[in-house]
């Protein structure tokens, strides 16, 4: 086998309920700023139970794409090429030939083209129309974000969307970053994008009966359940080789990758399954526990999650648990399903790069099954040499990235 | 028993297992071996079956729905209150 290469992360961009861009998400973020609000993309969302998400505020497809190109492009394809021009753009790096054929477009969402299936649907079934429009397959298929980011960007080497739910974007960053350090790509576009604040998909997580009727609170006494959210965000990696020869600006580093199925129940979190995922991604990282500073944890506010995530940080930390900093920016952006590892990963990296560990908030004090630090409320200054982003997902499906400050 | 008490233990037994005629008013769903899926599955089945809402949020167990009994009453009273 050959030798390892180290991997960095030299671009980011985000389409959060906080901004447009990654730079003005992560400040949002720093600020403790909700994104949660009213619903407002659903049809017929008087019909709805769940009022409130956290939706992506004021986007207009016009001010990033020609208007004949969106016949192709659901919301969910919109916001994973914003985002990924950002983070090109912010790399510095052009991907012309022969570069685009050794670069990986690795893209995760949990629901896929879920606007184009609920208007079509509508279409169909409510309104009676004989006939859907032309585009529809090509709209609405899984790939398309991984599709539509390789075209948009002229990327041409692997190429492909992951599913796993909620775990979705932190997969699909961990095979981007495997492809990279293991010599298959040179470079990677990766992330993840979601759009799932539609009639369909919001009734059908009601009859979960898992969502809050108000606020996201992770891991706070009285939390009520989750907030759907919705967005992208994408990172552009490359060999730490590559980015010294280019003079790039190296936000951080990646260096370890967990995976790990409950093979348990299918909704139910498993404090083991998770561990392992945590442990795995340590092992990776060569790191030890105690090298970690802090966690951006799953954290998604039911009753269920944050306390199984609170034992699973007790089962591989130890003693060195109650002196990590573990926070939860679901508490401002909600869950965005397969983009929620990405956007943590954008807060995991810039948290590792300035020194600031982002709140949790709508906090309201202590649950006694949640004895951990959750950086309540305000952003915190501390050094931050190692950092994990976490993510569990329904189906037992587990993932967390390890990342290290650049020095 | 009245026939909605009949109909909310039946549907409670098919999420159970548990044969209809062993099952007492006074039973605890947890004893009966109800998960919390169980239960989200059990409140669409009494909504669909009585054509009432039934707020329920799976983060915050109902501590009135301890019981079959307690299921039962609750029932009986959103079947009573339904408009006609």
């Amino acid at each position: 086998m050959s030798e390892l290469r180290r991997v960095v992360v030299t671009g980011l961009g985000a389409v959060s309920p906080l901004g447009h861009t990654a730079r003005s998400t992560w400040a949002e973020l720093k600020a403790g700023v909700s994104g949660i609000g009213p619903i407002t993309l659903a049809a017929d969302r008087e019909a709805l139970s769940q009022k409130v998400a956290a939706e992506v505020k004021d986007f207009d497809p016009l001010k990033h794409f020609e208007e004949r190109r969106l016949s192709t492009l659901d919301r969910v394809s919109q916001f994973a090429m914003v985002a990924a021009r950002e983070a090109i753009a912010q790399s510095g790096i052009v991907f012309d030939m022969p570069r685009s054929l050794r670069t990986a477009t690795i893209v995760g969402t949990g629901t896929g083209g879920q606007t184009t299936v609920d208007e079509s649907y509508r279409r169909v079934y409510l309104e009676n129309k004989q006939r859907v429009f032309p585009l529809t397959i090509p709209k609405l298929m899984v790939n398309a974000p991984a599709s539509q980011v390789s075209m948009d960007c002229g990327l041409r080497g692997p190429a492909f969307v992951v599913a796993s739910a909620c775990a979705s974007a932190t997969h699909a960053i961990g095979l981007a970053f495997q492809m990279v350090r293991g010599g298959v790509a040179d470079y990677a576009v990766t992330g993840g994008s979601e759009a799932c604040i539609t009639f369909g998909v919001v009734r059908c997580w009601e009859a979960m009966r898992v969502m809050a009727p108000d606020t996201a609170r992770p891991f706070s006494k009285d939390r009520k359940g989750l907030i759907l959210g919705e967005g992208a965000a994408m990172l552009v990696l490359e060999t730490l080789e590559s980015a010294q020869a280019r003079g790039a600006t190296i936000l951080a580093e990646i260096v370890g990758f967990g995976m790990s199925a409950d093979a348990g129940d299918i909704t139910a979190p498993d404090q083991g399954g998770m561990a392992r995922a945590i442990e795995g991604a340590l092992a990776d990282a060569k790191l030890a526990p105690q090298d970690i500073q802090y966690i951006n944890a799953h954290g998604t506010g039911t009753a269920a999650n944050d306390e199984t995530e609170t034992q699973a940080l007790h089962q591989v930390f130890g003693g060195h648990a109650r002196k990590l900093a573990v926070s939860s920016t679901k508490s401002m952006i909600g869950h965005a399903l397969g983009a929620a590892g990405a956007l943590e990963m954008v807060a995991t990296v810039m948290a590792v790069r300035e020194g600031v560990a982002p709140p949790t908030v709508n906090f309201l004090g202590p649950d006694p099954a949640c004895d951990l630090d959750y950086v309540p409320n305000e952003a915190r200054k501390m050094p931050i040499e190692a950092a994990l982003s976490n993510s569990f997902a329904f189906g037992g499906l587990n993932a967390v990235l390890a990342v290290r400050k650049f020095a | 028993m009245t026939d909605v008490a009949n109909d909310v233990i039946a549907i409670i037994a098919k999420k159970v297992r548990v044969d209809h005629p062993k099952i007492e008013m006074s039973d605890r769903l947890q004893d009966l071996g109800l998960e919390s899926l169980d239960a989200v599955e059990m409140i669409f089945d009494l909504e669909e079956k009585f054509d009432i809402q039934i707020p329920y949020n799976a983060n915050n167990p109902r501590t009135e729905f301890d019981t079959v009994g307690d299921v039962v009453s609750a029932i009986e009273k959103l079947v009573a209150s339904r408009p006609s």
